[in-house]
């Protein structure tokens, strides 16, 4: 009689799995005993945490008005300029970094760059910005075009790089320059997705700005890292409500605009 | 009038595709090119407009020597070759009339082409076209709406656009089906007649090719093994070319020819 087993291919040797599996459960009992909990501070923070719900369920849209709609008001200037801008910018970067249309040292370049804007959370670049040129939107505006840069080039080049070549080879071939054969043969093979993909990049913009706020990049984020220092859970509430209505509208008209150009 | 000598092409240091090629095409003669794939028949026809560069040897389209160009003159110089391609290669998100201008885009600026400009002549000129080959009514439908045999037709009008002097076809029927396979090569051979263009056609078809061209020139291994008329082209000639088979069958049939072209038309 023959029998059948499945092979292991990544272990292939039964006593080497059985000593790995061991390793591991060694290493998650010693990891999780090492990690001190404070209980004392745990039970503050729970009780915090009630307030902070509280604040939630019963939320202060009038004391700090005026930050708060300054502060959305700021945000949504900035997401809209950085959106547009990073756009703008990513288009250039993209084609370069798109192998199948670009020179080898032009690629580079353009991969580079963008590998390295994607591999920098948003905070750790507005926390150097905000070094750099102080406190405010300006440094939110710069991360953020800066993100976006990477994100929608990455994407942008993978689109380019999986376009149909028969198409570019047939407009190269009535006599198109490089920026006809861009404009005729490639712009209307990204086109859908690259509009898509940048209203997507408006609603992730608009979170991110809440987030760098709290590191200085002006905006909500800002109005919102007050409310907590001082305590003011009612008006921290009221902040969150409006964020997270903002984003949802965003994500539904962002919805309804990828379904209508494609 | 086409000049090819010596023509040879290897990719990187590959082996070598096409091994010393040479023929001449004069003004309004259709050349069937046949072969077995991997022959190097599409290699070869993108040798002549450079969308693949040459190894060695000389193309010489009237009395500019193709092979030679920088690649900036090449660009002048594809305005006048016309190419058509087994799947038709249509920019499938443009609508038909965007893709008959397209043949124009050689004579014009980014700017124009960017804004839509379009001369006014190109304009009457490419609703002729699309007259033409039949899809007068079609103008604004997108390429990706229309079938096979339609959308072979909008790239044969998009290279009648460019106002060519030769035409390169690459398997034009490869993707369509027996009758309409026909039609499109009646209407390539018909348009070739009109303007007195010369083409040269990749086709595998064989009886196809006997039936709509003025010669046919066999390719096997990257060497040209038959150049001669259609009816010169005997089982010996395609064993030659296609290796041993019983090629009885392969017979020119023209008897339902006449009523098919009152179809197309
Ligand atoms: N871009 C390429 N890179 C390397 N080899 C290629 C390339 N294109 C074609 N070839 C090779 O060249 C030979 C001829 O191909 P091709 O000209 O497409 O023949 P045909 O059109 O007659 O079928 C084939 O062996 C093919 O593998
Ligand atoms: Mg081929």
């Amino acid at each position: 009689m023959r029998t059948w087993q499945r092979p292991h291919y990544l272990v292939p040797d039964k006593r080497w799995r059985i000593a790995l599996w061991i390793a591991f459960f060694l290493y998650l009992i010693v990891g999780i005993g090492s990690i001190e909990v404070n209980w004392q501070r745990v039970y503050e923070g729970l009780e915090r945490g009630g307030r902070f719900i509280e604040g939630f369920l019963n939320p202060n849209f009038t004391r700090r008005a005026a930050d708060i709609y300054s502060g959305i008001y700021e945000s949504l200037t900035m997401t809209v300029t950085s959106t547009v801008v990073g756009i703008l910018l990513s288009i250039p970067f993209g084609m370069g970094a798109a192998r199948n249309i670009s020179p080898k040292p032009i690629y580079l370049f353009c991969r580079s760059f963008i590998a390295v804007s994607r591999s920098m959370q948003e905070v750790i670049v507005a926390i150097f910005l905000v070094a750099l040129f102080g406190f405010g939107a300006f440094a939110g505006f710069l991360t953020l075009t800066y993100a976006t840069i990477g994100f929608l080039g990455k994407l942008l080049a993978e689109e380019i790089e999986e376009i149909d070549k028969k198409q570019l080879e047939a407009i190269a071939s009535t006599g198109a320059s490089w920026l006809q054969r861009m404009h005729i043969a490639i712009w209307p093979q990204v086109m859908p997705r690259m509009i898509g993909l940048s209203f997507y990049r408006f609603d992730i913009n608009f979170r991110e700005s809440a987030v760098i706020g709290i590191v200085g990049a002006g905006g909500i984020g800002a109005t919102l890292n007050t409310s907590i220092d001082r305590y003011e859970y009612d008006s921290a509430g009221a902040v969150l409500i409006l964020i997270i209505l903002i984003v949802l509208a965003c994500e539904y008209l962002s919805g309804w605009i990828r379904k209508w150009v494609s | 009038m086409l000049k090819i000598e010596h023509l040879k092409k290897r990719y990187k240091s590959g082996p070598w595709v096409l091994k010393d090629i040479s023929f001449e095409v004069p003004d309004g003669e259709i050349v069937g090119l046949i072969g077995p794939s991997g022959a190097g028949k599409s290699t070869m026809i993108r040798c002549v407009n450079r969308l693949i560069d040459p190894s060695e040897g000389n193309i010489q389209l009237d009395d500019v020597s193709l092979s030679s160009l920088s690649s900036s003159k090449i660009r002048e110089q594809r305005r006048h070759i016309g190419m058509i391609f087994q799947e038709y290669a249509l920019v499938e998100r443009l609508s038909v009339m965007e893709n008959v201008l397209s043949g124009r885009l050689g004579y014009l600026s980014f700017w124009r082409s960017f804004l839509r400009r379009y001369p006014q002549e190109d304009i009457d000129n490419a609703f002729e076209y699309l007259d033409r080959v039949g899809l007068i009514d079609h103008a604004n439908k997108r390429a990706d709406e229309l079938s096979g045999g339609q959308r072979q037709r909008v790239g044969i009008a998009r290279a009648l656009a460019q106002d060519p002097r030769l035409l390169l076809v690459d398997e034009p029927t490869a993707s369509l089906d027996p009758k309409t396979s026909r039609q499109i090569m009646r209407l390539i051979q018909s348009i070739c007649r009109e303007k007195a263009l010369s083409a040269i056609i990749n086709i595998h078809d064989v009886p196809l090719a006997m039936q709509f061209v003025d010669r046919i020139i066999g390719l096997q291994g990257g060497e040209v093994v038959f150049d001669g008329k259609p009816d010169e082209l005997t089982e010996d000639v395609l064993t030659r070319i296609y290796g041993d088979e019983d090629w009885t069958d392969v017979k020119p049939d023209d008897e339902d020819d006449e009523q098919e072209s009152e179809e197309a038309a």
